[in-house]
């Protein structure tokens, strides 16, 4: 139980094998995946045929090796995932900033009713915004088609409906994580600013944002995160340009290369990198 | 007060309000609310010539005729909640001991090892699944290293490999709400029960259970919903023996390009996901916004 009462042996440590245990089953996956993606042989498979950067910079003809930084389709796939990501990013955190002071600072009929409307999108399997986004867009490309002649293509399968799918869900996260922030926030530093003469914008751009700027941040990263990430309603809605979670799992299916390994260490290691900056950051503003 | 904002600003200020409903209402009509009456239009009209569609309830019918639908479905649903609660199981000790045991900087250290693998996508980390269960994988060379097995064993393709998968991916969205309910958990409430002569199991039973109980029920939602709309860890750990509902919703809309069965499909899951989230909300007393909060 809890360390004030007593604990007999076994009980310490079954807690702490079961936890080795539990972090190892956490763990292995990722670590194997890293381990291969340096092994010298044409599959990510035991037995280990020794070390190679093969799989990272290979490019030449005869070996029949192409490793990621010379496979074009590969990083093409990593490219358009960073562009939706981006464009998921900029629209889930103008609409949720927009969507915070929404639900903080206005006040109508009907509010509570949207701001649960607003979390709907969380509950709704990624398979189904996705085949619902994609009938619909079809359905309204269609009537343009038949009614004025308009050839909608951004309607059509392909990343701007990618785009639109996944942030039609990722905009509640930042929603939620905008508020949050909003709610804490002192109303009577706007109210000071306003009595010693600052406009509007002045003071949203001097009081209100600073103070959101880390809940801006953190929104930000977690989009971008969770649109790099997502699959389900990528799949439904992608055209010929494939984001890399779909080419990675198109490649998965016809048996995997290391060039997978190599590239999922190189995701591995950005995400990290942005989890200790985040970190870091976050450890700097505490710290002021 | 706010005589300034009120009299200096009288336009923008009764503006602003329509300007920051605008995105929502565009971004909740046309991305959420109209697909998905476009998708229950779809489910309740059969094509009866080129072009030419009349009200029918055939999709649903043909669910209940095919057995391999209706088979696929239940499924689909038994080994989510399976899955749903042996994550549970797995997450509660890890929850404990991260909440009431370590102390502060282990707790912290814990907590972040538990979120690193999440950062990473869903991909990589069945990828790396593969790797270890194939037959040419990992942990069959090393059974047959240890003399456990003559030959190497497939692991991967058993419905025990697609719950290993469901389990590993869903682990994250069960502790963190397990650790919020338990933090909460006063230690001296647990030695007051144990003063009275509380063993163990009356405990955790009388006490801890009731007080984390919302935290369950949240984290099993998230869980249960996650693992039933889940497409990913389900075709590839269970290849062509998968047989996940999500896969029947893909064949049907992309494959056959059969829109209208593959409506009916997506809303027979969306009702069943919804049921499970209002069930776990009224067994628990919550309100769908306090849980969201939560998670």
């Amino acid at each position: 139980m809890i360390p004030s009462l007593p604990r007999p042996l076994w009980l310490r440590a079954g807690t702490v094998l079961y936890a080795l245990a539990f972090f190892a089953f956490l763990f292995l996956p990722l670590l194997v995946v890293a381990v291969f993606a340096f092994n010298d042989a044409p599959y990510p498979a035991p037995p280990w045929h020794g070390f190679t950067l093969d799989w990272f910079i290979s490019g030449t003809p005869g070996s029949g090796r192409r490793g990621l930084f010379a496979d074009p389709a590969m990083l093409g796939s990593l490219w358009t995932s960073v562009v939706v990501a981006g464009w998921v990013t900029l629209l889930s955190v103008l609409v949720g900033t927009s969507n915070a002071f929404l639900i903080e600072r206005t006040h109508f009929r009907g509010k509570q009713a949207l701001s649960l409307l607003m979390l709907a999108p969380l509950v709704i399997p990624g398979v189904i915004l996705g085949i619902s986004i994609l009938a619909f867009a079809s359905r309204v490309a269609n009537l343009a088609d038949d009614l004025w002649g308009l050839e909608l293509d951004f309607l059509r399968p392909g990343l701007p409906l990618v785009v639109l799918g996944q942030f039609s869900y990722i905009v509640s996260i930042a929603t939620l994580t905008i508020t949050a922030r909003l709610k804490r926030f002192d109303r009577t530093l706007e109210d000071a600013a306003y009595n010693l003469g600052a406009s509007r914008a002045a003071v949203f751009a001097t009081i209100t944002l600073p103070y959101l700027q880390p809940a801006l941040i953190g929104a930000a990263a977690i989009s971008f995160l969770m649109s790099f990430e997502n699959f389900n309603t990528t799949l439904m809605l992608v055209g010929s340009d494939a984001p890399l979670t779909v080419m990675m799992y198109g490649r998965m299916r016809e048996g995997a290369t290391p060039v997978l390994n190599a590239v999922s260490l190189f995701l591995m290691v950005a995400s990290a990198l942005l989890a200790l900056t985040l970190l870091s950051g976050d450890k700097a503003k505490a710290s002021h | 007060m706010r005589a300034k904002d009120a009299s200096g600003a009288r336009d923008p200020a009764r503006l602003l309000p329509i300007l920051l409903l605008a995105p929502a209402l565009l971004w909740l009509a046309a991305l959420i609310l109209l697909p998905h009456v476009e998708l229950g239009i779809l489910s309740l009209r059969a094509r009866v010539a080129p072009r030419v569609y009349e009200p029918s309830l055939a999709q649903f019918r043909t669910f209940i005729d095919e057995p391999l639908y209706w088979h696929t479905f239940v499924r689909t649903a038994v080994i989510s909640i399976l899955a749903t609660a042996t994550t549970l199981l797995l997450a509660f000790p890890i929850a404990w001991t991260i909440a009431k045991i370590a102390r502060s900087r282990a707790r912290s250290l814990l907590f972040v090892l538990c979120l690193i693998p999440f950062w990473v996508s869903e991909t990589v980390r069945t990828l790396g699944w593969m790797i270890l269960l194939r037959e040419s994988g990992v942990l069959p060379a090393l059974l047959v290293r240890l003399g456990m097995t003559p030959a190497p064993v497939e692991l991967l393709y058993h419905d025990a490999t697609i719950l290993v998968g469901l389990v590993y991916t869903s682990m994250l969205f069960m502790v963190v709400p397990l650790i919020g309910a338990l933090e909460s958990l006063d230690d001296s409430l647990i030695e007051a029960a144990y003063d009275l002569g509380g063993n163990g199991w009356s405990i955790l039973r009388q006490i801890v259970i009731p007080h984390a109980a919302p935290g369950i029920v949240a984290g099993c939602i998230v869980v249960f919903m996650l693992t039933l709309g889940n497409y990913l860890t389900p075709t590839l750990l269970g290849g062509k023996n998968s047989q996940w509902f999500t896969e029947q919703i893909y064949t049907q809309f992309i494959t056959r390009f059969n829109w209208e069965q593959g409506a009916a499909f997506g809303f027979l899951l969306l009702g069943l996901s919804t049921l499970i989230v209002l069930l776990g909300l009224k067994l628990s007393g919550q309100r769908f916004g306090e849980v969201m909060q939560q998670t």
